[in-house]
């Protein structure tokens, strides 16, 4: 399967995807696609299912029916190589999720080190560089523990890109940080998708996915409601739900 | 140490207090013999019971079921039970039915007391060890073991370099306090006449008719010893500290 994907197609494919956590429906039949170097935000009200679907989308969660592919690999298949799967699709949550015992280099090197099993020097080099590139150079050897929650999610986009993902997933990773320190975290984020990454962000910050975003899906109830590029999804949406969240939010 | 030996005689000879270990060798070598006993057994039941510790606290979080009954069980009996029953259990009980083995010509027991004393001990502080380390384990955030798993992290390697250095921290002090405890209890292995320091100090103020001296001895004895256990786990910690890391 994995063989058979081309660059020109759908890099995540997402058909019907539905999951139930008890007799609870979170997702309701979800469908999208990505193309890489896309950009997509999802956007919507509180329990509408959005981090839920991504993370179905990075095997964190099982679905329980339904397809979601990346780069042809079957998500669902009961044989996925999750390595396999982890190595394409990085990603960043909401209260960073650093590991607290080691510095931003050692978070950012270890994954390369123990799970690929890369040279140490390269793999440091590279963190350096990368750690420059979410403009933390000098704030290597601090722990997470020392830094700002604007750092520490910048530290842990870093440890995404280590492990050189095709597809980074962002869940509400502004959402616990300060007003001030919002827009260092998104400034990064916008560097990433200008180097054609290719990004699924869940976000709150709706003036963001209107910038950046090539596509935006509206979510409420675990169904897409409404979606389309942001300019005409912001400007001129045609569902009431739609409109009243935007109303909101905006 | 000549200068000790002669000040303690002179001690005896003006007050009558008898601290017959400081100066008479025969004494002093047979209090010696106990306390690398002693230590002998500290030594060898803190490895073994946090070895055993570690591996039942993972079994408790592994997929097999039966595992997991099988570590609860575990914990349950040696949590429950006296651990001066469990050494008789393992001595009186278990020992007989072993079979003996022959050495030199003589019929001697496959174990010796003194190796199921280690067992047994190893065993009691490891049930309780189990407890500190889960613990510990809960205590990391279910959202650190996730962002392992999604830079690709097995189930395993987690547990190791993320997990377990983090539990580890949790549950020091826990663990501090059970290890000070298990060096108490060795004592228990008197009762199987394992020649450790109490066994050793009974000895000697049988025979040489100074109980009260020789009680002095023996709780100066452990208090030392518990205080150096202490001082090391407390430099462990210590070193364990993470800068700027939430307490």
């Amino acid at each position: 399967m994995a063989t058979s994907w081309t660059p020109d197609q759908p890099i995540v494919q997402c058909v019907d995807v539905r999951k139930s956590f008890g007799a609870l429906e979170v997702l309701k039949g979800i469908s999208l696609s990505v193309r890489k170097g896309e950009v997509i935000c999802i956007i919507g009200p509180s329990g509408s299912g959005k981090s839920t679907l991504i993370r179905c989308i990075n095997a964190l969660q099982p679905i329980t029916s339904g397809s979601i592919q990346i780069e042809g690999i079957e998500v669902t298949d009961p044989k996925l190589d999750k390595l396999a799967l982890r190595r394409k699709v990085g990603m960043v949550f909401q209260q960073y999720n650093l590991f607290p015992h080691k510095t931003a280099m050692q978070n950012v090197m270890m994954a390369p080190i123990h799970v690929l099993r890369q040279n140490r020097d390269e793999v440091e080099a590279r963190a350096r560089t990368l750690l420059a590139k979410v403009r933390l150079a000098g704030k290597e050897d601090s722990y997470p523990g020392e830094l700002s929650g604007g750092q520490q999610q910048r530290v842990a986009i870093a440890r995404s890109l280590a492990m050189r993902p095709d597809i980074m997933l962002f869940d509400e990773v502004t959402a616990a940080l300060d007003p001030e320190t919002v827009k260092e975290v998104l400034v990064t984020i916008r560097e990433l998708a200008e180097d054609g990454m290719t990004c699924i962000l869940v976000t709150h910050e709706m003036n963001f996915a209107r910038e950046v975003a090539d596509h935006v899906y509206f979510t409420d109830r675990g169904v897409i409601v409404e979606h389309g590029p942001p300019d005409t999804l912001f400007t001129a949406a045609r569902d009431a739900r739609t409109q009243r969240f935007l109303s909101q939010v905006l | 140490m000549q200068a000790i030996g002669n000040w303690f005689q002179h001690l005896y000879e003006t007050t009558g207090l008898n601290f017959s270990v400081f100066y008479d060798a025969y004494d002093w070598d047979r209090y010696f013999a106990g306390l690398k006993m002693t230590l002998l057994l500290s030594v060898t039941t803190i490895l073994l019971s946090l070895l055993i510790g570690a591996l039942g606290a993972l079994a408790q979080g592994s997929l097999s079921r039966m595992l997991r009954i099988g570590v609860d069980a575990f914990v349950v009996v040696f949590r429950n039970t006296p651990p001066l029953v469990q050494i008789f259990f393992f001595y009186f009980g278990l020992g007989t039915m072993l079979p003996a083995v022959e050495t030199a010509g003589m019929r001697v027991p496959l174990l010796s007391n003194v190796q199921w004393a280690i067992i047994s001990l190893s065993l009691f502080a490891a049930a309780f060890n189990v407890e500190i380390f889960r613990s510990g384990i809960e205590a990391v955030p279910r959202t650190t073991l996730e962002a392992a798993e999604a830079l690709g992290y097995t189930r395993f390697k987690a547990y190791v370099h993320i997990v377990l250095p983090l539990a580890l921290r949790v549950c020091l002090p826990a663990l501090n306090n059970n290890l000070v405890n298990l060096l108490k209890t060795t004592t228990l292995a008197y009762a199987i006449a394992v020649p450790e320091t109490l066994y050793a100090v009974k000895q000697i103020w049988s025979e040489s008719q100074n109980v009260f001296e020789m009680m002095v001895v023996l709780l100066a004895t452990y208090g030392i010893l518990v205080g150096i256990l202490v001082w090391l786990m407390h430099r462990w910690e210590r070193a364990m500290r993470i800068p700027g890391y939430a307490r």
